[in-house]
């Protein structure tokens, strides 16, 4: 598809989405690790306020922290993410600030949306996380037409659209897949397969185990892979842009990972199948890169000791900054309906 | 001034947006097949067939319109609105405000609907209302040709959500449209006919039907003032004010279903600001809480006619003496 003009384009360059904040290189595994424990540390902190009374709860990526800075550290500048209510990992692999991802839940001033959106949907736009969405099979629905503006504008980056397994029963999931396909958009579709759909486990919505299998029927291509190793991640990841980028067309990862935690905070689990909990725990994708580490990456117990204190201090004062920061003016209440 | 059909308005309005602004595209189901005319200008990156999913047909502009390109689309028959609720709903109307300001969602959702094809309620059925409740949005219902072009014009080059409504009985309608650019802004009512003993305020198909309800009682000695509301959000609260304080009397005519319609909210606004002008209740002459039938003679009963309108306006009159 060709730009639709380079004035046009020089145009729209004005009030681009091309991310303009600093996005953290994630390449090395030191950096990977120290991100998904960042990740961890934040959904813990925030989960044992939450618990506590008087924070707003959240739903947690404990667990899944793999399958978010797999994807996000093979992304560049240019690529576009949309995600959803469970959006902590995707944002701060991308590079949002703790801070003031902490001041939107408690829903004050410094927080991303001005504490309009609480946790469910924060969007950075200087980082290129756009249009997040709770509704759940929203940000299927509106991926399209941002990989239609990044190829009609001439636009460099691919579009990365992480939804659940949930989202997958929705049927804008198969009307989103079927345009991408149609018209040949430049989207990664990430599926975090997690097993659960709030409330209820995936068993009981599907027939068959995976959601890849919906790609085909589209001509869509697709993988399904471990979304609790961070490397196999990336590796797909990696493999599923150059297939973007060499076709031009549409991707389905699938990633198999577990919901460690409750659907929303707080959640006892008491549904949950302590069994099947208990061996997905044990592939805790933390405790995999620490071991790996450990075992063969040159790191000490020292090191990995020290990365987590640097982890929990940026928490400290993430959780400080928020605080301080004041409530909204309710005269904000009014304000961002209109352009 | 060129006489032209309210077709034709809006194709004009949509070439001539097309060509100032390169970042301005139409799709939807059939459009590149039936306006061949723009596809054969702009070219089918800009002129676009799609699936039959309006879902993802409003998800798509909304999603493009967020990211710097200004998508038309047309969802065809307002009732399949139902299908695309979400997206111009939940994302075009909320995510501006969610986000706190990060993004714009400036884009048009053509619809038609209302009384005169025969085709029953799951083709037309007058459902503005719905959206001009929904924060974040807007709404546009014209009633003649010069209108149709110059709030689609407008509605085009909005930064915001625009829900333009065709009202079908209109399609075919000539009227005058003056030569060159005509643009009417959003929010601006009309006073289709000045008068001052009672005002009519009406929007779409029945704007004409208050005209010739103004003229039956003219005949009698009434002089009614017509309003054509032209947007219904942002209502032109001023003007319809104006007007009530004026006349002291005022009947809200439209097509769509009485309860909580268009009427019911222009009642209450001048019930809440204009209460002192009053010399008679409001009142509202409104479609039937019924589902739009397809046979003809059904199908006109539910629309107001002309003698519902004069009646209810000699009722009025009747009250002060
Ligand atoms: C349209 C819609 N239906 C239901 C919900 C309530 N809800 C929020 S998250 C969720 C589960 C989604 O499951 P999945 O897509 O697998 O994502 P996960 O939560 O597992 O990350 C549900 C039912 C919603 N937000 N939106
Ligand atoms: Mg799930």
């Amino acid at each position: 598809m060709n730009p639709v003009s380079p004035a046009a384009a020089a145009r729209a360059a004005a009030s681009a989405t091309t991310p303009s904040a600093v996005i953290p290189r994630l390449d090395q595994p030191e950096a990977l690790l120290e991100a998904m424990l960042l990740i961890r540390a934040y959904e813990l902190r925030l989960s044992a306020r939450s618990a506590q009374g008087g924070t707003p709860s959240t739903c947690t990526a404990v667990g899944q922290e793999a399958a978010a800075v797999g994807v996000v550290s093979v992304l560049t500048a240019d690529d576009l993410i949309l995600t959803n209510h469970r959006s902590a990992g995707h944002l701060l692999a991308r590079g949002a600030d703790p801070g003031r991802m902490m001041a939107e839940v408690l829903g004050r001033r410094d927080g991303y949306c001005k504490g309009k959106s609480g946790s469910l949907h924060i969007s950075v736009r200087e980082l290129g996380v756009v249009l997040t969405s709770t509704i759940v099979g929203g940000e299927l629905s509106l991926a399209t037409g941002v990989a239609l503006s990044q190829t009609m504008l001439g636009r460099p980056g691919i579009v990365a659209c992480f939804f659940g397994d949930g989202a997958a029963g929705e049927g804008i999931f198969h009307e989103s897949l079927n345009l991408a396909a149609v018209w040949k958009l430049p989207i990664l579709y990430v599926c975090e397969n997690n097993e659960w759909q709030a409330f209820v486990h995936r068993r009981e919505t599907m027939v068959g185990e995976r959601i890849a299998a919906r790609a085909a029927p589209y001509g869509i291509a697709s993988a399904t892979v471990d979304g609790n190793d961070v490397d196999a991640v990336r590796t797909a990841a990696r493999a599923a842009i150059d297939s973007i980028r060499d076709s031009g067309e549409p991707f389905l990862l699938e990633l198999l990972t577990y919901r460690l935690r409750g659907h929303f905070e707080p959640d006892d689990q008491a549904y949950v199948n302590a069994a099947e909990l208990a061996a997905w725990q044990a592939r805790d994708p933390i405790e995999r890169l620490k071991a790996r580490l450990l075992a063969g990456g040159g790191f000490t117990t020292g090191d990995l000791n020290g990365i987590d204190a640097r982890v929990n201090a940026r928490i400290d004062a993430a959780m400080a900054f928020a605080e301080a920061s004041p409530w909204p003016d309710t005269s904000d209440l009014l304000t961002d309906i209109y352009a | 001034m060129t006489t032209i059909t309210v077709y034709d308005a809006m194709a004009q309005a949509l070439a001539e947006e097309m060509r100032r602004d390169a970042r301005v595209l139409m799709f939807g189901e059939g459009v590149a097949t039936k306006r061949a005319e723009l596809l054969a200008e702009f070219g089918s990156t800009r002129v676009r067939n799609t699936p039959l999913a309006e879902g993802i047909i409003a998800g798509t502009a909304v999603g493009a319109a967020a990211t710097g390109l200004r998508p038309v689309i047309d969802l065809l028959f307002a009732p399949f609105l139902c299908y695309a609720m979400d997206e111009l709903v939940n994302s075009a109307g909320k995510l501006r405000y969610l986000s706190g300001g990060q993004f714009e969602f400036p884009l048009v959702a053509i619809a038609m609907t209302g009384a005169g094809w025969a085709v029953g309620s799951q083709h037309n059925h007058n459902v503005e209302a719905w959206f001009a409740h929904a924060p974040g949005l807007k709404v546009v219902m014209p009633s003649n040709a010069a209108d149709f072009k110059g709030l689609l014009k407008s509605a085009v080059r909005d930064d915001n959500p625009v829900l333009f409504f065709v009202d079908i009985g209109l399609l075919y309608q000539p009227g005058e449209v003056p030569d060159g650019e005509t643009l009417v802004p959003l929010g601006q009512a009309a006073i289709a006919r000045p008068g001052q003993d009672v005002t009519l305020v009406s929007y779409a198909k029945t704007v004409p039907v208050c005209l010739q309800a103004a003229d039956a009682l003219a005949a009698e000695g009434i002089a009614a003032e017509v309003i054509d509301l032209r947007t219904i959000k942002p209502l032109d609260e001023a003007m319809v004010l104006a007007s009530a304080r004026r006349t002291g009397r005022v009947v809200v005519v439209h097509e769509a279903s009485r309860t909580c319609g268009v009427g019911a909210e222009v009642a209450a606004l001048v019930a809440e600001h204009a209460f002192d002008s009053l010399k008679a209740p409001v009142r509202r002459v409104t479609g039937p809480d019924a589902p739009p039938p397809a046979s003809y003679p059904l199908e006109q009963a539910f629309v107001p006619g002309v003698d519902a309108i004069a009646e209810a306006v000699r009722a009025l009159v009747r009250k002060l003496h």
